[in-house]
């Protein structure tokens, strides 16, 4: 199966520090991967690079198989690719509706449209089609998304981010800020996703959730890939030791 | 709730239950502000019975309040952004003195005069405007800073312009406009007023336009994210304000037959406390344009209720500052129960240096 995104060799420094260093990285759709590393691997560097945040100095990406440059958000998003960042990016004073078409309002029909109004209605009605299609916890669509809990507001950024994403979405530490419960929440809101067929990409520094979500695991350090783990077959042992670097690969040539 | 939290509770219906519609309603800090004026306004007519309870005192308390009414719509878009503009005073002098000027030099009565001078007091008022919005988007200098140097420069060229001297305005159709003409009953420019809160209403809360500034002030970066054009936006805001300030002048040149030079240096505070008293948060993504006209009123009804009843009119200013700490605070305490956690990020309390 092709992987629906595909980087290699994916290179950037700022000054003399290579945050990726030819680093490679690979998704199906419907699959979760968790990308691991320590602060500092590269992670956030590998997801805006690949959600058009960030210039390359070299590498190439391919999108289901077929070469892509993504050089700005907008490119990311006309592919179907959609990032949830640790802040959420929710503006608190606008209701989960209006947070959720921000950007994307569905202009009313006719002549009104022209002017700039907005159908409500039907965006209400595509919202809670949205928050039902992820389970989530967010019981109204007209109350500020600021009065909400957090595990609310990581809700309304996941179903935001899925009903625009329908083919790859970056889930950037969603569980971060989160309690038990809510952590429970996000973990079954990333299968129901996957489920749909979407290809998940979840950073994330908790080990238990990763193994229990993810269907691989590709560990970073120092910029580069350094391996990749099935989910089902890997260990909190063996990943942590991937991650710090106390097991050695050896993949590629060194430099 | 009975239901365990792991479960999908049921959203809300589709559209919006009646009950949380009144709560809503109930909630806006407009409505306890206009609970204020309704309470102002009895006791006044109490007090003072027909004398102030009329239809001429209140047409002539609209009649003062239509120029800031104009000038409020602009700087309530403002303020949701979390910006400022202090210079609408200054502008709409600049603009005055312009289009005056303009207007004497062509001379005569035509209506072609007249709408030269609309036209010039228009472009200039816009003009400044988007310079403010320029410097404070594209250059990002505080809106604070930006608008109090033109606050300063706009009233410095128009005094440079005029010698400082007052520029009347002979064209009649101009003035007999501001003066004598009705539409359906209303005198003309409280109906021009209207008219501009209603559309300034409309694009606020009902299009796209008015969401994306609510969207800016609550959280710039965000939008910034989501592909909306927030430089562009403010610029737009900016420049609104100050064309509805040219608005303002052409409607002071045809109220007063004359440019008001020194008179306005206090119009951008009342209009900014107007703005806020209607319970627009002066840190950005809340407001509404109701608010804005109760706030104006509650000045305005106090000036006139004063002098009515007999007390010095200068008590307006000490009842006008406390309504306004009053009003903000009661707003604040409630929303930071309603927005816990929510992350802030005013420009204006950054331009203040502060982290709110």
């Amino acid at each position: 199966m092709t992987p629906i995104l595909k980087a290699e060799g994916l290179s950037r420094s700022f000054g003399h520090v290579r945050a990726l260093d030819s680093a490679d990285f690979d998704i199906e759709a419907g699959e979760v991967v968790a990308l691991i590393g320590d602060n500092g691997a590269g992670k956030s560097t590998m997801v805006k690079a690949l959600s058009g945040n960030l210039a390359l100095d070299s590498g190439a990406i391919e999108f289901e198989g077929a070469p892509v440059e993504i050089n700005t958000p907008s490119d990311a998003t006309a592919l179907g690719i959609e990032v949830v960042y640790q802040d959420l990016a929710l503006a608190p004073h606008l209701d989960p509706t209006a947070n959720m078409f921000l950007g994307r309002e569905i202009p009313a029909k006719g002549v009104l449209g022209w002017f700039g109004f907005m159908d409500n209605r039907e965006m209400r009605r595509r919202a809670k089609q949205g928050f039902d299609d992820i389970g989530g916890t967010v019981r109204s669509l007209i109350s500020p998304v600021g009065s909400m809990s957090g595990g609310q507001r990581q809700q309304i950024a996941i179903a935001r981010a899925i009903a625009w994403a329908n083919k790859v979405v970056f889930l950037d530490e969603p569980t971060a800020a989160l309690g038990v419960v809510q952590t429970r929440n996000v973990l079954d809101s990333i299968k129901r996703v996957r489920d749909r067929g979407i290809a998940v990409v979840l950073i994330s520094h908790s080990m238990p959730e990763v193994l229990e979500v993810a269907d691989r695991v590709q560990v970073m350090r120092l910029g580069r890939r350094v391996t990749t783990y099935k989910g089902s077959e890997t260990n909190v042992e063996q990943l942590v030791g991937a991650m710090t670097g106390a097991l050695d690969f050896h993949s590629g040539s060194a430099a | 709730m009975s239901t365990s939290t792991t479960t999908s509770a049921p959203i809300e219906a589709t559209d919006e239950p009646q009950e949380s519609l009144i709560k809503r309603i109930l909630s806006a800090q407009s409505v306890w502000i206009l609970g204020v004026l309704v309470i102002i306004v009895a006791f006044f007519a109490i007090a003072a019975g027909g004398k102030f309870f009329s239809a001429g005192n209140f047409s002539l308390i609209s009649q003062n309040l239509s120029v800031l009414a104009v000038l409020g719509v602009g700087m309530t878009f403002v303020i949701i952004t979390a910006g400022i503009d202090l210079s609408i005073g200054s502008v709409l002098v600049f603009s005055s003195v312009i289009s005056a000027k303009l207007m004497a030099a062509i001379g005569g009565d035509g209506l072609w005069v007249v709408f030269v001078g609309v036209l010039a007091a228009l472009v200039t008022g816009a003009a400044w405007g988007w310079l403010n919005g320029f410097l404070i988007a594209k250059a990002k200098i505080p809106a604070l800073i930006v608008t109090l140097g033109s606050l300063s420069a706009a009233l410095g060229l128009a005094q440079v312009i005029s010698d400082g001297i007052n520029i009347s305005v002979d064209a009649e159709s101009l003035t007999d406009f501001g003066i004598y003409t009705r539409f359906i009953g209303i005198p003309a420019l409280p109906f021009v007023a209207l008219i501009i809160v209603i559309i300034g209403g409309i694009a606020l809360h009902r299009t796209k336009f008015g969401r994306y500034t609510y969207a800016i002030g609550s959280n710039e970066e965000a939008s910034k994210r989501v592909g909306i054009k927030v430089d562009r936006h403010l610029i737009i805001i900016y420049a609104m304000t100050g064309t509805l300030a040219g608005l303002g002048a052409v409607l002071y040149l045809a109220q007063f037959g004359t440019t008001t030079i020194a008179g306005q240096s206090l119009t951008n505070l009342n209009v900014i406390a107007a703005v806020v008293i209607g319970g627009t948060s002066i840190f950005g993504g809340y407001g509404s344009m109701f608010g804005t006209v109760v706030g104006l009123f509650i000045p305005a009804v106090l000036q006139s209720g004063f002098v009515i009843i007999g007390v010095q009119p200068f008590w307006q200013g000490v009842a006008v500052g406390a309504v306004l700490v009053a009003a903000v605070y009661v707003d604040q305490t409630r929303r930071a129960a309603a927005l816990r956690g929510a992350k802030k990020s005013g420009r204006l309390s950054k331009a203040l240096g502060r982290k709110s």
